[in-house]
């Protein structure tokens, strides 16, 4: 088996649904349904170009009506803050015309038979499900329809649906959803082909906003998160890892470690040496007790002894000496455009920088924490997982169990930002659970998470950009380097995937007469995994600021700078130009996702506008300005910046405009904007994760930070484009432009250029 | 290990547990109270906030040998039926995101408003900035209690 990274994932555009009539052994499998009433089966499925179905994927999901009119949908999605367990389900409601007060939602559990991929990252669950959540609401509500029309002997046509009624148009007539339901179960399910959908004008709730169905548990502590899930018996383990990702446990003395009361078993966990996978538990010793603090207390107490492996030298900072030395060398082509050299002797002017990113940890608030029970060759996890199918897998091969015989059951998720997307914590639970006998909780500390992350990787980028005798950017050569995410299950492999420069690098969209992408050799040497938005972050920094320095050097102010080189309104593919691949494009097919420069010129234009662009600033403040496509949305952001006398950074506002399609839950899309915003923040200005003997030098949040309040920005101004094209997603598309704003708007308003994160002015 | 007699939210508990096991695991493990949460186990983030008589504490960095008498409030005794000024202004706002650090934001707000119920904006900010939020809800979390306080929303610098 293999984790996939989001991006590496062939998405099924053309999904579909069919409903149909769930027998009753169907439903019991679902947790959380009740018995009785009308409970569908939505089963999608995807066609091929012919219209053919193809079975590859049948997910369904369930949607159970009550004769009591409670309305019971089942989520599919892990939530983890993103709003998913409101914005799915809203879709089918509204569609339905369900009375959203009556909507129940249930957690479905980890099942790739049941549900397809549930894997709940690469920000495509609205972008993948929204069109068969529709159907499957409207084949409900046809389905309610014709019962009614059939009790009123009247046509179908003449009926429509609204909080949670049939109604009789021309009569006023109205009956209860619930009291429908009997009848409704006699009758065959329609086919999507006899359904018709609303108009986008009548929606109530898709397009506006909703507020999350769990705030009221949240707020009141009721919410149960990973951390939160129990069993009868239940212990609760700590691990010591081994501090250099490829190294062993060669011996362990656990003597001061069990005289801690409450401590029941030491037991040692074998890790896969190298590649370190992307599922496997990293080498330690557990200690298994009968509470957190004990478990904590006894694990420190451990004294073991390590094989620190290949990896025990290694030094990030020099790592990136190195790679800064390796960027000025020639690399290998990954696009290709005209003559880059030709136009570099032949410019007026060369501008030529080198930018570093930094590893990057996720820090989730909630740390990896799962629930394992093994009885009778069964083993049932309960945990914060964004992708429980890999989950169950990852579990299944680690007990040498079928997958059958693993059940996943996903609570809340306390952040995720693709941490939670790996399952090596969860198979942890697991083994130990196998080996203990006991039901056993897995808990990380801070200090488990800062150290064993799967961590977004450093990065050194150097950028020349030449400009003619016309005055044009005739230019841009770009060359990348850092660990791919690959090399986690290949130590192979030294250069970034093309799924990896599809995000920000060789999709550049700016039409250069001259553009080279090169890549250069850079090992791993720790776990890397991917962070929202992946390797937009570092791409869009050097790329976005670059072409702010770009803009001064040909006297053009930033925002005519970008709808200038972005050229004329079309769609662009970059495929012709591209070695020995296509754009990737976050999955999908470039035909039913077109990357489209009106679409991105569009936000540019909004941007300004609702930000004042051009307006004079006060000594000390500045705006900044960028762009960037990331994961089919398409995003333009402005950050306002005061530096005062002691080069303290005040954000007092910043500027998003939006294109997300049509929008589904216009508050979700908000507060994805906020976080996002603060998320970049955080990188921009605080987090750092350095090595040196090839362990992480931070261990919690004094070293590693994260943005507080003082410092966090103001207000966060989320413009929105009216749009009635395919909706995508928000989770990532806030990070990427944040950053390259936020440093242009400081070379405004200080005259320094930032080439280096996070951000120290003072360097 | 050691016997201690706790009064959490108005309710005494007996609890027979390590002399310097952290409030927070008390509450967690011991009496099962999962609405206060763990983040950093050092004091660094507010995840695990409650309220010592009518101080907000860290408590995953309070043994419980230092509780003593105090009256311990926790998010779930914070109202009856979670509908604080605050908890309701939370829910106005649809502030949390993943929700994990709310309920410590909420006691740490609460704790604020007690003893200072008009605070300046810039007196939020102080008040907040031990209480991490990695989905980035600090704005809503200062509207929130702006509103509560009477006072121009907080966010605006």
């Amino acid at each position: 088996m293999k984790i996939l990274a989001p991006f590496q994932k062939k998405k099924n555009e053309n999904i579909s649904s069919e409903v149909f009539s769930a027998s009753r052994r169907d439903f019991l499998k679902v947790g959380g349904l009740l018995t009785g009433g009308l409970v569908l089966g939505v089963s999608f499925f995807s066609c091929n170009e012919k219209g053919k179905k193809i079975v590859t994927i049948a997910p369904n999901v369930y949607l159970q009506i009550g004769s009591d009119g409670k309305v019971t949908i089942v989520a599919h999605r892990s939530e983890m803050g993103q709003g998913i367990r409101t914005s799915l389900p809203l879709i089918v409601a509204d569609e339905l015309g369900a009375d959203w007060k009556n909507v129940r939602i249930v957690q479905a559990e980890g099942d790739e038979k049941k549900y397809g991929n549930q894997n709940t990252d690469g920000s495509f669950s609205i972008r993948q499900f929204y069109k068969p959540m529709r159907e499957a609401g409207a084949i409900a509500r046809l389905l309610l329809i014709r019962a009614a029309a059939q009790q009123w002997k009247v046509p179908a046509e003449e009926c429509d649906t609204e909080k949670g009624q049939v109604i009789h148009r021309n009569s006023g007539k109205k009956l209860e959803f619930g009291d429908l339901v009997e009848a409704a179960k006699s009758l065959p399910v329609p086919a999507v082909s006899e359904i018709k959908l609303k108009d986008n004008s009548r929606f109530n709730m898709i397009g506006k906003e909703t507020p999350i169905v769990d705030l009221h548990d949240i707020v009141s502590g009721k919410a149960v998160f990973g951390i939160d899930a129990v069993t009868d018996g239940m212990k609760i383990a700590v691990v010591k890892r081994c501090p250099v990702v490829g190294g062993a446990v060669k011996s362990f003395d656990d003597t001061k470690a069990r005289a801690i009361p409450g401590v029941i078993k030491v037991i040692a966990i074998k890790g896969p040496g190298l590649p370190a996978t992307l599922r496997k538990p990293l080498s330690g010793v557990a200690v298994i007790a009968e509470n957190t603090w004990a478990a904590i207390k006894a694990r420190d107490l451990l004294e073991v002894e390590w094989d620190l492996g290949p990896n025990a030298g290694y030094d990030s900072a020099k790592q990136i000496e190195e790679l800064k030395q390796e960027v000025t060398k020639n690399g290998t082509v990954r696009r290709k455009r005209g003559n880059f050299l030709a136009a570099k002797a032949a410019a007026k002017k060369v501008i030529d920088h080198t930018y570093v990113a930094p590893y990057l940890a996720h820090a989730t608030l909630e740390p990896p924490t799962a629930l394992a029970v093994v009885k009778n060759g069964n083993c049932e996890v309960w945990a914060c997982t964004q992708n429980p199918q890999g989950a169950r897998e990852a579990v299944a091969e680690a007990l040498g169990f079928q997958a059958d015989k693993v059940r996943v059951n996903i609570t809340l998720l306390g952040g995720a930002f693709g941490r939670k997307s790996k399952p090596d914590f969860i198979v942890e639970a697991a083994l130990l659970a196998k080996e203990s006998g006991l039901p056993v909780k897995v808990q990380w500390t801070r200090e488990d998470d800062i150290h064993h992350d799967y961590f977004h990787a450093l990065s050194v980028q150097r950028i020349v950009a030449t400009i003619d005798n016309q005055n044009k950017l005739s230019g841009w050569d770009h060359h990348i380097a850092y660990p791919s995410i690959s090399a986690t299950e290949d130590n192979a492999v030294v250069q970034p995937s093309d799924g990896e420069l599809g995000l920000g690098a060789t999709d550049f969209p700016y039409d250069v007469p001259a553009i080279n992408v090169e890549t250069h050799d850079a090992k791993a040497h720790l776990r890397i995994g991917w962070l929202r938005s992946v390797r937009n972050i570092p791409q869009a920094f050097a790329v976005a600021t670059m072409l702010d320095e770009v803009a001064e050097a040909r006297g053009v102010d930033p925002v005519a700078n970008a709808l200038e080189l972005l050229g004329e309104d079309r769609n662009i593919t970059f495929n012709e130009e591209l070695v020995k691949t296509t754009y990737p494009n976050y999955g999908e097919d470039i035909a039913n996702y077109p990357w489209e420069i009106a679409r991105m010129k569009e936000v540019i234009r909004r941007v300004a506008k609702e930000s004042g662009w051009g307006k004079e600033m006060p000594k000390g403040s500045g705006l900044g300005f960028a762009v960037h496509r990331s994961f089919l949305t398409y995003v333009a952001c402005v950050v306002e910046v005061q530096v005062d006398a002691n080069n303290k950074i005040t954000i007092p506002n910043v500027y998003y405009a939006v294109d997300c399609g049509l929008p589904v839950n216009v508050d979700r899309i908000r507060s994805q904007f906020e976080g996002g915003a603060q998320f970049s923040a955080s990188l921009a200005l605080k987090s750092m994760i350095t090595v040196k003997n090839g362990q992480v030098e931070q261990n919690n949040f004094d070293g590693y930070q994260i943005i507080r309040m003082p410092e966090s920005p103001g207000q966060i101004h989320v413009h929105i484009v009216e749009s009635a094209a395919k909706p995508t997603g928000v989770g990532e598309p806030p990070v990427p432009p944040f950053t390259p704003a936020l440093c242009n708007a400081i070379y405004k308003a200080t005259g320094k250029r930032i080439y280096t994160l996070p951000i120290d002015i003072n360097a | 290990m050691a016997k201690y007699s706790i009064q959490v939210n108005g309710k005494k508990h007996e609890v027979d547990v390590l002399e310097d096991m952290p409030l927070l695991w008390v509450l967690r493990d011991i009496i099962g109270l999962k609405g206060t949460k763990f983040g950093c186990g050092k004091a660094l983030c507010g995840a695990c906030t409650v309220h010592l008589n009518d101080d907000a504490i860290r408590s995953c960095s309070y043994p419980i040998s230092a509780v003593g008498d105090a009256k311990i409030t926790t998010i779930e005794g914070l109202s009856e039926d979670g509908d604080h000024p605050l908890q309701q202004a939370w829910e106005k706002f649809v502030v949390p995101q993943c929700g994990y650090c709310q309920t410590g934001q909420i006691m740490n707000a609460a704790a604020l408003l007690k003893r200072n119920a008009h605070p300046s904006a810039q007196e939020i900010e102080q008040a907040m900035q031990g209480n991490l939020c990695r989905c980035g809800t600090y704005n809503r979390i200062k509207a929130a209690i702006s509103e509560v306080a009477g006072i121009p929303n907080a966010a605006s610098k």
